[in-house]
């Protein structure tokens, strides 16, 4: 049943095998990101495909932080992302609580409505809150894309702060309810403690959700005293000279936040995908 | 100790109107910025709305949707939809699964490897986009080089300036990032089967691949059928990798419907028009929703 | 320290009916103990008399105060629950000074409580650790802890012990009732385990489909139960039910099991009319002679020694019961042996309704 010594060796050659071919292809692109980014200009086109740069130098990082918009940009970037975040994710955990403790009349509904509106194409609503963002001053501004990454990032982090209350037996809150405190006190002082980790990853998600988003940020905020990260690579790599170096050292830059985050929720994201497995 | 007397119907209702008071702010940020815009939305495509011209928004009846019958590029996008979505959720579903199976099991390394392949999908979109034109990119990237070498070209070009081919990359892009997203629904499927399951099957004298077939495949079912569906959905309506990668260029030769929209929105300030596609898009995905449904429906009563 | 009354209560889940209208008294001090199997209704009216459930008709009053309209913040009560509900994340000393930290105590009743309620417990040593470092028993007194240092009007338990081993169990069953005698408080102790409710209870509230059985003290409710429910419910190995026909004899009945006479005992005040009856005998009033005297015959059918006793399964035409037996006997099995039932031991049942029919003395 168990095979041979030689075939079980065979079997697990292959397994690592093929993993290790995943492992090569998800890192590749990243790897190349860096290379270049720290690969001199003088030997960058000669050099261009080569595996390994000849010489190594961070020049294109001090062009970056130095002497470009990019530092706007980052800042703009962290202000929407970092605001977006508290702000989902509180008004998450106040859905998600509701969602996860009460039985009430129009739930399916409310819950029907959020799942919608994670699958509906939002390309649709594009055209209508430039027009009412416009009218209302909230273009080339931070809060206009606050408040819309906000709403869009309410559904997925609703679901997902319910599956972390849902963990939290009942009676914790019931405990404290007959200890003397009020249910909101309950929450505050018992379950939010508790689901601590839930709530940083809950936030991680809507903050990398918004640190990424470029549609809206292209739409919305053209001008560069408002434009966020993305769109500022964006636009910066369809001038005219395109210099390649700056750029990824600026790639790099953006990538930072997001694998810091990745690395410290990478253990919920079973449970998290598995809460909102509509989004991506 | 003072205790106030509230009367029975005060304590009642405010207790009734608990849940409402938490789930309210939420919903009344996505009916403003969500709900209200969409049916916006639906309207202007009803209605002849230019982005620089005060005079228009006039009632236009269906003229936006008689142009684009006659639009040539939405038909172009209508087909490339269909490509697109079908050959990312392929892809990202046949990968993902192989993943899944790869890291079900423990071994020695996978609490390192595991979180190495999950990356990319950690990795926000646009920066995927960049990252993978300048990978096709025959000027700093080693791709066009690679495959000029192994023939698959004939000469090292930009395979996202190339009309007949443009669309490759941002597929390859889109699965090199949604294949992790496939493994980590499945391995969460594959890790709520009971091992005693498997051993009962061991015992009974199952091999591997028939073990996979009378009892992976059919608990993984579910998730599969839920995941590929809702995947369908998503990758239809994501037009990022698009627009950031080709812009849906060369000629809209790369355009899907999403990006189409987002296209006719931002540059032909053509709003009207651009909500016209995006209505039409919805009808579409309804109508794929609602096939979706009665078949279910279909297969649920056969049993 | 209050009584409680619970007055015509009801509680429906739509158009689940769980209590179909309780009516219970409890005095100041009394630890009453409610059981019944799962779904029986004695948590839920337990989470009605914490406030954590709405009633669908009738009123509660703790002390003489109607709490119907009352949070339980308000109501003055302590709780432990089955799952003691500690806060994992605050330490033994925090988990006991929560509720009077709610009342604004001041810091030095509260430390004095909190010290006063560990010493009771034997958590002296424990203060500063952990929920999740303590172990099921430790847990289990810092519920008690927590409840006990609010000094409240009643406290209820919830299926408190269901989480400790065997051995805890019985251990934790003496000391709560150890610290009722000392406190003294009004407790209401919700358990489907009837031991508890035999040594820990002044009065058993029996509980079935939502509707109280029988309210008495534990030995009432073991020797003269109202129903069947009760007297198979209460007593372990649980009371033998024979099927038997009863015959009248002037004002006596002799009651037959098949052709087998089993005993002659004063008639019941009322019989079925087909006289069909269900005589109830607690297994240790059940004697054992050796097959050849005088007596009901039976034979073996298994033998179980327990070490304090031998429970031996025997069957009497047709049906099997259980009795038990301190003397070291050697038995075998299919061994013919005879049985001896006093008529003053036998309860009789009407088979239908399941109510006792009564012999009048």
């Amino acid at each position: 049943m168990r095979g041979s010594f030689q075939t079980r060796t065979i079997k697990w050659s292959m397994h690592y095998g093929v993993l290790l071919v995943y492992v090569a292809v998800a890192l590749f692109p990243l790897y190349w990101l860096v290379k270049v980014s720290i690969t001199p200009d003088d030997i960058l086109y000669k050099q261009g495909t080569d595996l390994l740069p000849s010489k190594l130098s961070f020049e294109h990082y001090a062009t970056v932080i130095g002497k470009s918009d990019f530092l706007l940009f980052f800042r703009n970037s962290i202000i929407v992302s970092g605001i977006t975040a508290i702000a989902s994710t509180i008004l998450a955990m106040a859905s998600g609580y509701a969602f996860s403790r009460f039985a009430f009349k129009g739930k399916f509904w409310i819950v029907g409505l959020m799942l919608v509106t994670q699958m509906f194409p939002l390309v649709i609503v594009i055209t209508p809150i430039f027009s009412i963002f416009g009218t209302l001053g909230l273009t080339n501004s931070l809060t206009g894309l606050i408040i819309i990454y906000t709403a869009f990032n309410i559904p997925f982090a609703t679901f997902l702060m319910q599956s972390f209350f849902d963990g939290i037996p009942k009676d914790l809150e019931e405990a404290a309810m007959i200890d003397g405190a009020t249910r909101f006190k309950a929450f505050v002082q018992i379950i939010a403690p508790l689901t601590l980790p839930g709530i940083v990853a809950t936030a991680g998600f809507c903050f990398t959700g918004a640190w990424g988003e470029i549609l809206f940020a292209l739409l919305l905020n053209s001008s560069a005293s408002a434009s966020t990260f993305p769109v500022g690579l964006l636009l910066y790599s369809t001038r005219a000279t395109i210099e390649y170096g700056p750029m990824m050292a600026a790639g790099v830059l953006a990538l930072i936040p997001v694998c810091i985050f990745f690395f410290l929720i990478q253990r919920y994201l079973v449970q998290g995908l598995t809460a909102g497995a509509v989004k991506g | 100790m003072t205790v106030s007397y509230p009367t029975a119907g005060a304590r009642r209702r405010l207790a009734a109107l608990e849940p409402y008071l938490y789930s309210a702010p939420a919903l009344l940020l996505i009916t403003v910025t969500t709900l209200v815009p969409i049916v916006i939305g639906i309207s202007y495509a009803f209605r002849n709305v230019m982005l620089l011209d005060p005079t228009s928004g006039g009632f236009v009846g269906l003229d936006n949707f008689r142009d684009l019958m006659r639009d040539g590029s939405f038909w172009g996008a209508l087909k490339n939809t269909v490509t697109w979505t079908v050959s990312c959720v392929a892809f990202q579903f046949f990968f993902g699964l192989i993943l899944a199976l790869l890291l079900n099991r423990p071994f020695p390394g996978r609490s390192i490897i595991q979180p190495i392949v999950f990356l990319p999908w950690a990795i926000p979109t646009f920066l995927i986009g960049m990252n993978w034109s300048w990978l096709f990119n025959p000027a700093i990237g080693p791709l066009p080089h690679w495959a000029y070498a192994l023939g698959l070209m004939s000469a090292p070009d930009n395979i996202l300036s190339d009309p007949q081919h443009a669309l490759l990359g941002p597929i390859i892009a889109s699965i090199w990032w949604g294949t992790p997203f496939f493994a980590i629904t499945m391995l969460a499927a594959l890790q709520a089967i009971p091992s005693e399951i498997y051993e009962a099957a061991e015992i009974d004298g199952a091999g591997s691949l028939e073990r996979f077939r009378s009892i992976t495949l059919p608990f993984l079912a579910p998730t599969m059928v839920v995941t590929v569906m809702l995947r369908t959905i998503w990758i239809a309506n994501s037009s990022e990798l698009i627009v950031v990668m080709t812009k849906g260029g060369p000629a809209d030769s790369s355009q899907i419907v999403a990006s189409y929209v987002f296209t006719q929105a931002y540059q032909g300030l053509n709003f009207g028009y651009a909500s016209a596609i995006a209505t039409a898009l919805v009808v579409l995905l309804l109508i794929y929703a609602l096939l979706l449904m009665s078949i279910r429906q279909m297969m649920l009563s056969s049993r | 320290m209050a009584s409680i009354a619970i007055n015509g209560v009801r509680k429906d889940y739509g158009a689940v009916p769980v209590l179909k209208g309780v009516d219970l008294a409890i005095d100041s001090g009394e630890f009453v103990v409610l059981v019944g199997p799962s779904g029986c209704g004695k948590s839920t009216l337990l989470r009605i008399i914490a406030g954590l459930e709405d009633l669908s008709a009738g009123e509660i009053r703790i002390g003489d105060m109607r709490v119907n309209e009352l949070a339980p913040r308000d109501r003055d009560i302590a709780m432990v629950f089955q799952s003691y509900a500690l806060y994992p994340h605050m330490s033994v000393r925090d988990n006991m000074s929560y509720s009077l930290k709610l009342k604004r105590t001041p810091a030095e009743r509260i430390a004095e409580a909190v010290k006063r309620a560990g010493d009771k417990l034997g958590l002296e040593a424990l203060q500063d650790r952990k929920p999740r470092a303590l172990s099921g028993g430790q847990r289990q007194r810092v519920a008690m802890g927590r409840a006990i240092v609010r000094n409240p009007k009643a406290f209820l338990f919830d299926e408190p012990l269901s989480n400790l081993d065997a051995r805890l169990r019985e251990q934790m069953r003496f000391e709560i009732r150890k610290l009722h005698r000392d406190i003294g408080a009004t407790s209401v102790y919700v358990t489907h385990d009837q031991i508890e409710a035999m040594t820990m209870s002044d009065r058993i509230v029996a509980m079935n489909g939502g509707i109280i059985q029988q309210v008495g003290a534990p030995l009432e409710l073991y020797d003269n139960p109202a129903n069947i429910f009760v007297a198979g419910f209460i007593g372990s190995p649980a009371m033998n039910f024979i099927k038997a026909r009863a015959v009248r004899e002037d004002n006596r009945i002799a009651l037959y099991v098949g052709a087998t006479k089993l005993l002659g005992m004063p008639a019941p005040d009322r019989l079925p009319d087909n006289g069909e009856v269900i005589a109830g005998v607690r297994p240790e009033r059940i004697g054992l002679l050796p097959s050849s005297e005088a007596g009901v015959a039976a034979t073996v059918e298994l033998v179980e020694p327990t070490g304090v006793a031998t429970v031996v399964h025997a069957d009497i035409a047709g049906q099997q019961l259980k009795l038990f037996t301190t003397e070291r006997l050697q038995l075998d099995v299919h061994q013919p042996v005879s049985l001896t039932i006093r008529p003053a031991d036998v309860c009789l049942f009407d088979p239908i309704s399941g109510e006792r029919l009564r012999v009048p003395r």
